[in-house]
This record gives C-alpha cells, structure tokens and sequence, in this order.
C-alpha cells in the first residue's frame, strides 16, 4: 500500500532537551496509527511537526509524496483534533464547523449540506445552533472532529483527543472514532498514552520513550511479542524475570526449566523473560509441579482477582478469576506459547533509557 | 443585650453616614455646577429661577463649539490609533522572553506615571527642536503617546488569557495568520480593546497639560479654550452649560463600560 506520510530523520529539541532524535516513521494510506507512550515521549512533537505547528531542526515531512517540511499549516491537506477540543468558544456549533469551509469560500449551500451531514456523522443533529460552552466534553468532542472533517482531508491527525472524558464514555468514543474511520476511509494518525485505548483503535501501534521508537507492530504483535523491557511493561501488566536460554526452545527461570517456543538466542544465553498476569496457571501442588509459591496478597478486580504469589524469592504478578486466599501454596504453570524471550539491553544506559518514566 | 444592640445600631449608621458624607463631598461641587447650568441668573450665584438661556449661549459660541470638534476629532483618532498600535504591540510583548516582557511592561508604564508636566516640557521641546515647530499632528502624536499604555494595560491581559491552541485551530482549518487574528483572536480580546479604546479617548478628552505645551496657536481643545478664557474674562456662563454636558458624557460611558463588564462576567461565570 502507498505511504500517504512518511518523516525521515526528524529531530527537534526544546531548551537543548531532544525530544526526537532521527525519527523514522512512515504512515500507510486508511490506516489507522497510534503514537502510544508516557507523557514527554515526544509523540506530540511529533505530531505538531506534521500539523506545521513546529519546525523540525532537521529532517523531513514528505506527504503524498511532496516535501511539506516548509509548507505552513494552512496549506496542509490534513487536519487536527487538539487535545483539548480548541473550539471557537465565540461562535456555535454550525459556525465552528462551518469555519474551514467559509475559508476555502465554498458556496452557502455546500456548506449548509456539509455542516448537516456532519452533524449526524458525530449523531450532534439539532445540536447546531447550540453555544459550544453550553456542551459537555464528549459533545465538544465530537464537534471538534466534525469541524476538522468537514474539510475532507487525507489525514486526521488526533491529539489525546479522549483524554479528558470519562471512562465510560471515553470507550463509547473509542468506537465511534473505528466507526468514523471506516466511514470516512480517512487515514487517522492519534496519539495516546492510554496503552488500552491503543489497542482497541489501532492498526499499527507505534511505542515511543524519550524521542525513540520502541516497537511498531499491530496491537497483537505489541502485547504478545514485546521487543524490550520497556514495550513489556508500558503495555499492559507483566512480569519481566531474569532467565537463561539453556538451548532453543528451553528457557530456565526461577530455577525452573521451561519449554518455550522461541529459537536462534544462542546456548546459555541471559535473557528476560516476560510473563503476562493472566497467562499463569495456578494448579493445586502436588508431586509431579516443578515451581511451587505462596499467595501474599489478593485484591479483587471485577473481571478478575489480581494476586501476587511469592515464589522462590521472587513476587509474581496473578491474574486469575479463581479465587486463592493468601497463604495458600500452589503450584505455578505457563504453557510455552505464552512465555515471551527478550535480549537483555546491551548496555546498563540502554537498560536505563529503557525502564525510566 | 440592650447596650449591645444600641451599639450595633450606632455603628451601622455610622457606616452609613460614612458613605453618604464621602459622596456628598465628592459630589457636591459637582452638583452645585450642574444646577448653576440651569440658573436664570448668567452674571452672579444668586439663584432668580431655571432657564436653558446658559445652553442657548452655548450652542450660539462659534469659538467653544469648534474645540468641542477638535476635541472629540483629536480624541478618537488618537485613541483609534493608539488602540491599534497598542493591541499589535502586546501582540509583540507575548511573543518575547518573560525577561523581556517586564523590561516593556515597566517601560510602557513609565509615561503613566511621569508627570504630565514633565512629558509635556519635554515633547514641546522635541518637536520644536526635530519637528520643525508645532501643529496638529504633534497635539495627536502626543496623544497617542499619553495612551497608549492604557490600551496597552487592558488589552495585555486578554491576551495573556487567550488559549493559543483555537489559534493554532483556524490555521489548521486553513485560515492564513491574518485571518485566524481576525475572526479567532480578535473577537476573543476584543472587550479588552474597546475599554482600552475608551480608556484612551477619555484621557484624551480630559488631557490639558499635554495639549497646552504641544498645540499650535489657534489650535483649541474644550480644555484649552477654558483655560484661556477663564484666565482673561473669567467664568462665562456657556462653561456652565458646557461642563455639564461633559460630566453627563462621562457618566453615560462610565456606565455602558461597567455594563458591558459585568455582562461579560457574568458570561464567564456560566
């Protein structure tokens, strides 16, 4: 599929604190891509810099395949949803949508049929001569997606656009905006720090830490098949335990020898081994169950109950919807499809860069 | 129980005589004039009945009515100009250092706070000296400089408060900067540019000193010209008649300005 955005080499600092540093990232036409990492990661940079609303010091912005680097963001054919809606709180509901239209002097008709289908794209029909300060977040929500795709641009571009709504309504948005996508087979670029919301919308996930990338892959591939450390443990709950790859497909942890599925680490090589909470099985201990611990704590979650199991020395992280009460010993069981291997940093700086935040 | 309410009794009315006498202290002159505006008798205080015959007088001065004209005419001007030059240049102030913003802030509050007798000297002097004499653009740029802090003062914080990001939004709709200024920024700080719009054409309205030491002769303002004539035939009765129509001016601003302001509040409070 063609690349609709591609940066090449971007980098940019603020105060001579950088915040990218050779980012390389190239966005596919109808997809639908998540910049996920902690605050500070650089994924709004990154953002602003393809919105035109920072200049990156070097490298470049190709779109369509022209060089935009330099093009101001008004001549741009994508538009922005900010993080905090940015409406004109001065105008309604129909004139904010209608702004960008006015601009490009589209006739009154054209903008009057655009503002109407609009409005029941975002389901805000009657809503259009509404003050914008008389709506609640998640109407103001989707007045700010209405006023930017009413332009029909080639690229959405979404800035934590969910952040300040709640829970229940920020997941009713979460499939709104895959509604909307496939509607309108526009290609959303969004950024989060939300790793759940990520992997409800997305495509492709892109995991950023302090102006790197850390990971690109879909949803699936980020949770199952963490690259490093910190993809691990930014996404979602895991235990990360020092192992040794005693040969392919046999790894030891905890002092216990595992079958495993991966291949090609080498003979008694150290590796960090992740285990997801809810791929351990606890078993009731008999004879024949090599790795044995004792529940330390238990906290009731909803879906399930969240347990930490000590085992020899070491605190693992349980999710289980089967109940063991603390003190309980039991027996401990991953299948080998579920243990996933990592390289360990190659350096204490790259180990450190990796867990900060 | 008695004695304290006697007390509390006391002490309210107090308060009140209190207010009461501060306003009739800074009233009364006032009131005085406006009621001598409409006494019978032109040529002493004695009070011989009502009668418009000081209006009359007023509205026939050829001389007064005219400064009455360069008056309001030097007074929107400047104050149009000074509230342009004085909205663009906080628009300026932002976009420097914080260290820099109170280098201009202070600057710009000096000419409020020098003595107008001081300023005044000293621009006479200037343009006589560099401008080749006096005349009625020194008058006007004297003006401006005298208000442009004020513009300066009120338009600031509306633009300190303005949320750059809806900005940033017009651009990316594809407003160019000057059309997201006008239809996003400036209707945003607008309450900020009209009190800083009256702010300077009352000053300027009001400004003797300044006017006195940089217009040319023949040049007159409401101020000037009183000044003048107080000085060789005394207080004529037209001043009257003019005097209160100005206090009525002022007061009828006064109150479209707090008006306007609590309107605006309590927009915000919703």
């Amino acid at each position: 599929m063609e690349k609709l955005l591609e940066l090449r080499n971007i980098s940019k600092s603020f105060n001579k604190e950088l915040v990218l540093d050779e980012f390389n990232l190239y966005v596919k036409r109808n997809e639908f891509v998540t910049l996920l990492g902690p605050s500070g990661c650089g994924k709004t940079t990154a953002l602003r810099i393809i919105g035109g609303f920072e200049k990156p010091d070097s490298g470049s912005v190709f779109f369509e395949g022209q060089d935009i680097t330099d093009l101001a963001p008004n001549k741009r054919n994508l538009n922005t949803v900010f993080q905090k809606y940015a409406l004109f709180p001065h105008m309604n509901v129909e004139e904010n949508i209608a702004f960008g239209l006015k601009i490009k002097n589209k006739s009154k008709q054209y903008i009057a049929d655009k503002i109407k289908y609009a409005l029941k794209l975002v389901n805000l029909d009657g809503y259009g001569k509404r003050s914008v300060d008389a709506m609640s977040g998640g109407q103001q929500q989707r007045v700010a997606i209405a006023r930017a795709i009413v332009n029909e641009p080639q690229m959405l571009l979404l800035d934590e656009p969910l952040a300040a709504l709640d829970l229940k309504l920020r997941q009713d948005m979460q499939y709104e905006l895959i509604r909307l996508k496939n509607e309108l087979g526009i290609t959303f670029l969004y950024v989060t720090h939300d790793q759940e919301e990520a992997l409800t919308i997305s495509d492709t996930i892109v995991v950023m830490n302090q102006g790197y990338i850390q990971q690109i892959g879909t949803p699936e591939s980020i949770y199952n098949e963490p690259e490093n450390a910190f993809v691990a443990d930014f996404i979602g709950d895991s235990n990360i335990i020092d192992g040794t790859m005693i040969d392919d497909l046999l790894v030891e942890f905890l002092g216990v020898k595992f079958k495993c599925v991966d291949t090609g680490f080498g003979k008694n090589k150290p590796v960090d081994v992740v285990l997801r909470p809810e791929d351990i099985i606890l078993t009731k201990p008999d004879n024949d169950t090599k790795l044995k611990g004792v529940v330390t704590s238990l906290i009731f979650k909803g879906v399930h109950y969240e347990m930490d199991v000590m085992v020899n020395g070491y605190e693992l992280l349980v999710h289980s919807t089967k109940l063991e009460p603390v003190g309980t010993e039991v027996g401990i069981d991953v299948d080998p499809e579920n243990i996933q291997i990592m390289n360990k940093p190659a350096s204490e700086d790259e180990e450190v860069a990796s867990l900060e935040d | 129980m008695k004695i304290k309410g006697f007390l509390r009794g006391f002490g309210n009315f107090i308060q009140r005589f209190y207010i009461v006498f501060l306003l009739i202290i800074l009233y009364l002159p006032t009131a005085v004039l406006v009621m001598m505006s409409f006494n019978e008798n032109t040529s002493t205080f004695e009070w011989t009945g009502f009668s418009i015959e000081k209006y009359k007088m007023l509205f026939e001065n050829e001389d007064i009515l005219e400064s009455v004209v360069t008056t309001v005419g030097i007074g929107l001007l400047s104050a149009l100009i000074s509230t342009v030059l004085g909205t663009l240049a906080c628009i300026g102030i932002m976009a420097m250092s914080r260290k820099l913003q109170t280098v201009i802030k202070t600057t710009t509050n000096i000419p409020m706070l020098n003595a107008d007798i001081v300023t005044a000297i000293a621009f006479m002097l200037f343009f006589v000296r560099f401008f080749g004499g006096l005349g009625t653009h020194t008058v006007l740029i004297a003006h401006i400089t005298l208000t442009l802090p004020y513009v300066i003062l009120n338009v600031l914080p509306k633009i300190t408060q303005f949320d750059y990001k809806i900005y940033e939004a017009a651009l990316d709709l594809g407003a160019t900067n000057f059309q997201a200024f006008r239809k996003v920024m400036l209707p945003d700080i607008m309450p900020g540019v009209i009190t800083g719009f009256i702010f300077a054409a009352t000053l300027s309205f009001n400004d003797f000193t300044l006017t006195y030491f940089t217009k040319p002769a023949g040049f007159e303002t409401i101020s000037t010209k009183i000044y003048s004539a107080v000085r060789t035939k005394g207080i004529r009765p037209e001043h009257y008649a003019l005097a209160t129509i100005l206090f009525v001016i002022v007061l009828l601003i006064l109150f479209i300005v707090n008006y306007k302001g609590n309107k605006n509040e309590g927009k915000k409070d919703k």
